[in-house]
Parts: C-alpha cells; structure tokens; sequence
C-alpha cells in the first residue's frame, strides 16, 4: 500500500504497524465487513416479505394454510437456529440438485442415495462443476441468505401476526361497515396501521439478524470471523509480518464492530418508533398529538418486562 | 448387528466418555442417531442449567447495581449489560477462547501477602469450564436487563405499603420488591430460559474443541448429517429433543409462575405467554 513497505523486515514500529494493516489479506478483511452490511441489507427484506405472507397466513379462513402458517412460525422458534442453519443450505442443495436431476437425467437408472453418499448426474450438480469460482462461492452465499430468510421470516411472521392482532377491532369493523372487502381491509386499514405495533419487536428482530451474521462463518462464508482467525493466528518468520497469537486483538475488534452497529441501530429505530407513532392511539401518538416531544412507544428494545 | 439396547448401553453416555470409544463408521440406524444425539443432550443440559443457576443470582446483582444511585456502582454494570448485550455470543466465544488460551499454561502465581498459590487456568481452554462461564456472563445480562425492567415497574403502592409496616432494608426487598421483581419479570424469563437452551448448541461450533468426539447434540446431529450427507433424519430428530426440552421449561417455569402469582386473585392472574427467542 505505502511506498515504504517494499520490505517488512526493515520496518519498525507504526511503519511497521501502517503497513501490516494495510496487506492485502487485510484489505479482504476489511471488505468482508462490507459483505456482512450487505448481507443484512439483502436478508431483512426478504425475511420481512416471507414474515408478511406467514403472518397472513395464520389469519387465512382456509385452515391447512392457517395451520402451514402457525407450524412454520412455531417449529422454527422453537428449534436452535443454527440447526437451520446447518439443515437448510445442505437440504435446498440437494432439493435443487435432485429436480435438476430428474429433469436432466431422465435415463438414470441407479438411486440418488448409494450407502453414504448422494449421487447426481454431472449435468445436474449446482453449480457445475466446470462453473468458475465465483459462481461457487455465489451459490454459497445464496444458500446462507435463503437460511436466514428462512428462519427470521418466521421471527417476522410472529411479530407481525401480533401486531395485526394489536390493531384495534373497531377500525376493521367500520372499514366493513363501509362495505369494504376483506382484501381491502386488509389492504387499506391493517396493514398501514400495523407497523406501529410491530416496530418495537422488529427493532428487537434485527438486533437479533446482527447478532446472527457471525454464523456466516458456519456456512463457509468467509466471512469476518474467518478473515479474525485466519489473520489472529500465530505467524512464524517464515511470513512477511511474523507476529504471536493476535485472535484476541482481532475478536476485540469485532466486538467493538457489533457494540458499534447494535448501537447505531437502537438510535435508529427510537427515531423511527417516533416517526410511527404518529397519529396513532396509542399513549406515544397522543403525547405527541398534544405536542409534546414523543418518546419512544411502549416496549422498544429495551423494554424487558413485556 | 446391535439391538438397540445394545446401542444405548454403548452410546447412551458416550458425549462424557463412557462407553463405546469408537463412534458408529457405517450403516448408522435410525437408533444410532437418536441415542447419539440424546446422549449429546446431557451436555445441552449441563451448560443451560448451569448457566441459569448461576446466571440467576448474578443477574439479581447486576439488576440491583444498575438500578442503585451511585454512577460509580451503577456505571460497570451498566457497561457489563451493553457489552454482552450488544455483542454475538458467537463471537464471545471466540473471545474468550482466545483470552483463556492466552493465559500461561502452568498456571496463574497468586500471592495474597499471607498465602501464595498458583491458580490452575487448563480447565478454561475446556469447553466445561470456558463455555460454562462464557454463556453464564451473557445470560447474566439478558436475565439483568429483564430484572432491571421489572425492578423498575415494582409498584409504588406496594412500596409505600411496605414502609407503612415498618418493613425496611433488608426486609422490604426479601419480602416485598423481590417477590415482586421476580413475578414480574418471569415471562420474559422464562423466554430468556429457552433461548439460553438453544444457545447452548453453538459451544462446540465456536472454538471450543470436542475432545474426543465428545460433543452435544447439534455436534453428533451434524456428525450423521456429514457421514450419510443425508440431513433429513439427523436434524428432525434434533428438533425433536429441543422441542421437548422447550415444553419442559416451559411447564417447569410455567408451575414456578403459578406459585409466584398463587396471592393475586384469579382475575388479575396474567398467563404466561410463551414467545420464544423473540424477546432476545
């Protein structure tokens, strides 16, 4: 990077430092952060938009999709998510890899399952194998993004089922007494008026999506924690930059990371919350209907005692 | 071939290194995998209720010094909460693993002036030790941030009642605050419970090593899920075992509330809902 740093072994002290952080492993450090902000970005629209249709579902009049909605949200809770996490990029793999299968191959007579192993026909793996390297490790991040979709669109679906339930009975009932359908109602009444109720426990959701990126790692992304534990490690002189074991210094630095995005984002949604509030029934709307400052509504992130 | 007896006498207790050494190579069985996945449960259970027991008390601490007067009291843990809050647990593990590493192998030399000794420091890198206190310092401060919350909504009637008896110090908060800090709290407890649970299956997916194969649950689901590289049998029945252990704490805490709320009139009894990992 600097045009001191032709040779590490002559430098010392902050040179020596300016130029260590500046190698190019380091700097695929630094993007890596780029790509966990990216991640998040990616996932949380997704896992709203899968939240919305579970949460609409658990309201259905027709029962088997009330009950897909209401066993989606509840068998997801209620299993460690890095079990999803783990199961659902292997699954969809071999889903994917299988339809692909029957589809290409349609002449293959031996079984997909022999013993141990999982045997496709080489037209249908995914990605191909002749496929460039990027394309692998795009279909690994694809994977991992469907994993999160999949198990904080249930978190959502909980949340938003709830807040839909805390939109007062009395408007959808004057909404059909005006002689709206249920689509509209739906469309028109509760959907607009639900995000109010449903912020504080959003917040609470994506606080939770940071704290999950980490697992990326998991998934075999490299990720951040990868890059911390492949740069911390112990380097003899045989490297450039020989140093002891840094793992401490590097997790102290991701540490500081998530303190830093955790807290930018409590500040974020506490305006937000104000900002939905407004023109609400509910105790912060009416404060600020009587023109005073609004605090943050009822719950929030650090509302413990729900 | 092995009945399943067989299995379980050699498996059921193979995550703490009793039984069989070797584990299953081939041909695994659908009773392979539920004695191997139960067996690793036994750690699941170890760290979830240690860390809760421990975490419980701490957390009581925590709570009384955030809610004390004193920045000076009140500021460390305020700090402690925000850390361990606002951090993953994954890379907490990672953390400290690398902080208990660091520590000299043959022990810490203390010297208290009238007592020297060295403090043993190898059981840290273990996952026993390391993860035990890891999960333990983060449910400390979700448990405190939920007790700090019911601390502060103990109503001021039942306080001003309280000194109206005589009661003071000691005796209020044994007999009034806490009991009612507690009730009020529980809910979110009780969902602060079943996540810590589920927490519990990243310990040895983070740095701390299963020594000889002997892992939890998740440990031996993801074991079978990679020899068979079928993960439709191993995983569900994962799901399986947590799913009873969430209803477990559940009914366990659910009767713990039933007593906590035994003087309100049945009215004003609130239900507990559960809303799993939610809260978090």
């Amino acid at each position: 990077m600097f045009d001191f740093c032709t040779d590490p072994d002559l430098l010392e002290g902050s040179r020596w430092l300016a130029c260590y952080l500046t190698t190019p492993k380091h700097m695929m450090f630094y993007q890596s952060f780029g790509v966990v902000i990216a991640l998040l970005l990616v996932t949380a629209p997704i896992a709203l938009f899968v939240g919305f249709l579970g949460a609409l579902a658990t309201r259905s009049h027709v029962a088997p999709l009330r009950w897909l909605g209401l066993g989606y949200s509840s068998i997801v809770r209620g299993v460690p998510d890095i079990a999803f996490f783990l199961f659902v990029p292997l699954a969809l793999d071999q889903l994917l890899e299988w339809l692909r299968h029957e589809v290409k191959c349609p002449d293959w007579d031996e079984p997909i399952r022999q013993g141990n192993d999982f045997v496709v026909c080489a037209a249908a793996k995914l990605p191909l194998g002749s496929a460039p390297q990027i394309w692998h490790e795009l279909y690994g991040i694809t994977l991992a993004i469907v994993a999160f979709a999949f198990v904080f669109g249930a978190f959502a679906s909980h949340v938003l089922s709830g807040a839909m339930n805390a939109v007062p009975r009395a408007q959808l009932e004057t909404a059909e007494a005006y002689g709206m359908t249920r689509g509209q109602v739906t469309r028109r009444i509760l959907v607009p008026q639900m995000w109010a109720y449903a912020l504080p426990g959003l917040s609470n959701l994506w606080m939770i999506l940071i704290k999950a990126t980490p697992l990326l790692f998991l998934l075999g992304v490299e990720d951040i924690v990868y890059w911390a534990r492949e740069l911390g490690g112990s380097k003899t002189s045989a490297y450039s930059y020989p140093h002891p074991d840094w793992r401490l210094w590097y997790f102290t630095a991701l540490l500081v990371f998530y303190l830093l995005m955790t807290k930018l984002s409590e500040l974020a949604f506490a305006r937000l919350e104000r900002r939905f509030a407004r023109g609400q029934a509910t105790a912060s709307g009416m404060r600020q209907a009587r023109g005073g400052k609004g605090g943050p509504g009822a719950g929030g992130s650090k509302g413990a005692t729900a | 071939m092995m009945s399943c007896i067989d299995t379980i006498q050699a498996y059921g207790l193979r995550s703490i290194g009793l039984g069989e050494r070797l584990l299953p190579r081939s041909d695994f069985t659908l009773c392979d995998q539920f004695v191997l996945i139960g067996s690793g449960m036994i750690w699941n259970l170890y760290f979830g209720l240690g860390a809760l027991l421990l975490g419980f008390w701490a957390s009581i601490g925590v709570a009384l010094m955030r809610h004390a007067e004193p920045w000076w009291i009140r500021k460390p843990a305020d700090w402690f909460v925000f850390i361990f809050r606002g951090s993953p647990l994954f890379i907490q593990f990672f953390l400290f693993y690398a902080l208990f590493t660091q520590l000299p192998r043959e022990g810490v030399p203390i010297n208290l002036g009238f007592v020297a000794f060295t403090a043993d420091t190898s059981w840290l890198t273990r996952a026993w030790g390391g993860a035990l206190i890891t999960l333990f310092l983060n449910t400390t401060a979700y448990t405190g941030e939920i007790f700090l919350g019911a601390l502060r909504s103990v109503p001021k009637g039942d306080l001003e009642a309280a000194d109206a008896y005589g009661f003071s110090g000691w005796r209020k908060f044994r007999r009034i605050t806490f009991p009612t800090m507690l009730r009020l709290g529980w809910p979110a407890y009780t969902n602060e419970a079943i996540f810590l649970f589920h927490a519990t299956t990243l310990v040895y997916f983070s740095s701390f090593p299963a020594r000889q194969q002997k892992g939890d649950a998740l440990y031996y689901a993801d074991y079978f899920a990679s020899k068979t590289f079928n993960p439709f049998i191993p995983y569900p029945i994962l799901a399986m075992y947590f799913i009873a252990l969430t209803l477990t704490v559940v009914l366990v805490y659910g009767a713990a509330y039933r007593r906590l709320t035994r003087h309100l009139p049945s009215n004003r009894k609130p239900r507990l809902k559960i809303r799993p990992q939610v809260v978090r």
